[in-house]
């Protein structure tokens, strides 16, 4: 297994920054929540929450969608994926919800993440954002704010690394099977 | 699969990992129950048979809301009015369901050992909802999840923090009552001695079945020691039919030596301890209705948590196949 990096800390920083600025103009006139998809989206939508809590001085509130409920693949499966828990305390209708992921590829996380929101609710808008777009999508789903778009072959995965998870510093990487 | 089996017959058979694996899940399906909606599409197209040789309000009724807020199709079957009061054999029975293609079949049965037999026999997973004196898994799992809530939030935490199932382990649990013809006794002895709990037996001596100390109980005869310091009692149902029976001489001497009353409870028991049944309740006998509803029973709590663990017992029974490929799992 070969690992490139192919975005470093400061990199990640500017791009959750501009993606604060984005979301903020984007998201004018509604009220605005924060949803991140487990697990890859949680840590990412908490700093876009701080970023956007700088620009606006307003906090919005954070919740957290774990998809595996809602996966359309169980019975292709070995064994029942793990479910992690789900945590929307807030209302969401009426709100512009802005979901996040670290990673978008086939866009099947996002169908299923959307699916169980509004089985949360009737939002009045859903924004997507993610940190890297890789191409790659099996459904018509596309991102509303992105960091970095990256042309990643299908064997490759593209994993995003924080601190909060217990890296040594903030980085993405690409993995792929290949002489070391 | 939980873990490496295909069904679900007993405590006995699962390793603690193993039953740690339906009890973190149970959490996440609780939060899934106390949703507006209460609704998720994981199981939409799965078929579940709820096979009832016994009657069971409670359990059934538990295991069909848990299929269908998982969005399962549940069909109940009902002993008594169906073909085995015409005199078909229970594989009969069960090979007739299985040709409707049940993905899951939740077998009641009042031969201990009924759904292992079937288990073996059929091609969709089996969960047993009790067989005889055997075991009563799931009831077992639910009485586990409730305990490590009750310690949990007795331990300290903050009032929405998930039960920690590690607090089970050191702590003394009594069960009181027909400890012999108790299914719910025996899947409990199995799980909480498999999570580290200590505990201890008490009933009449006709009650507690010779030799029960193999699986790592202690046996008391007199309430008092029985209960005294223990974390939390758990009180079998006192079934009629063993009243009048050798075994009990009447139902007033059975509650004034092994029930529990207000009066016990503020002497003999800890504050903090939790007292469980698995229902339905006599009240008046094994409980005075100051205990059953009072500040220290978790018995409602049992129920609730009873729909969240039978979810996570369907998912993961439902989910996979033990031949199939993991190939693609990991594209999202």
């Amino acid at each position: 297994m070969r690992e490139e990096a192919v975005m470093n800390a400061q990199a990640i920083e500017r791009h959750l920054k501009r993606m604060a600025l984005e979301i903020h103009e984007r998201a004018q006139g509604g009220e605005l929540a924060i949803v991140g998809i487990r697990r890859g989206g949680v840590h990412l939508a908490k700093r876009l929450g701080h970023e956007l809590a700088l620009a606006t001085g307003r906090e919005a509130p954070l919740g957290t969608l774990d998809i595996a409920l809602y996966r359309d693949d169980l019975s292709e499966r070995a064994s029942a994926p793990v479910v992690g828990p789900t945590d929307i305390k807030f209302s969401v209708s009426g709100k512009t919800i802005l979901l996040v992921d670290d990673v978008l590829y086939t866009g099947r996380t996002v169908r299923a993440a959307l699916d169980e929101l509004v089985d949360f609710g009737r939002p009045r808008r859903v924004l997507l954002a993610v940190l890297i777009d890789r191409g790659g999508r099996e459904l018509p789903i596309a991102p509303d704010v992105v960091g970095a778009r990256l042309e990643v072959p299908e064997p490759e995965q593209v994993e995003v690394r924080l601190t909060e998870e217990g890296a040594k510093g903030d980085e993405v990487i690409v993995k792929s099977r290949g002489p070391a | 699969m939980i873990g490496r089996h295909r069904h679900l017959i007993g405590l006995e058979d699962l390793s603690r990992e193993e039953i740690l694996q339906i009890l973190t899940l149970s959490t996440s399906m609780k939060e899934v129950l106390r949703r507006p909606l209460k609704k998720v599409p994981t199981l939409r197209g799965k078929a579940i048979v709820n096979l009832f040789f016994e009657a069971s309000t409670r359990t059934r009724t538990s295991f069909e809301t848990a299929a269908k807020i998982l969005s399962a199709d549940a069909v109940n079957w009902t002993a008594a009015t169906s073909s085995v009061s015409k005199g078909e054999t229970l594989l009969d029975t069960a090979r007739n369901i299985e040709a409707m293609r049940p993905d899951v079949l939740v077998i009641r049965h009042p031969a201990g050992g009924a759904p292992g037999f079937i288990a073996a026999r059929v091609a969709c997973a089996v969960v047993s909802a009790g067989d005889g004196a055997h075991e009563h898994p799931s009831q077992g799992l639910l009485d586990l999840y409730t305990l490590a809530e009750h310690l949990t939030r007795v331990g300290g935490a903050p009032p929405q923090a998930p039960p920690d199932f590690d607090t089970l382990a050191g702590k003394t649990v009594t069960i009181v009552g027909d400890v012999t013809h108790s299914r719910v006794a025996r899947s409990n002895l199995h799980g909480l001695t498999k999570l580290g709990a200590k505990v201890r037996v008490c009933g009449p001596p006709t009650m507690i079945p010779p030799g029960i100390e193999a699986l790592g109980a202690s046996v008391h005869y007199h309430l008092r020691p029985a209960v005294e310091g223990a974390d939390a009692v758990m009180m079998l149902r006192i079934q009629h039919e063993r009243i009048g029976d050798p075994l009990l001489p009447g139902t007033r001497e059975y509650s004034k030596v092994w029930g529990l009353n207000e009066r016990k409870v503020k002497e003999w028991l800890k504050p903090s301890c939790a007292i469980l049944h698995p229902g339905p309740i006599n009240r008046g006998v094994e409980l005075s209705p100051e205990v059953a509803d009072g500040p220290q029973s978790v018995i409602l709590e049992q129920v609730e948590n009873g729909v969240a663990v039978r979810m996570a017992i369907l998912y993961l029974v439902s989910g996979g196949a033990p031949d199939q490929s993991t190939e693609g799992a990991a594209r999202a």
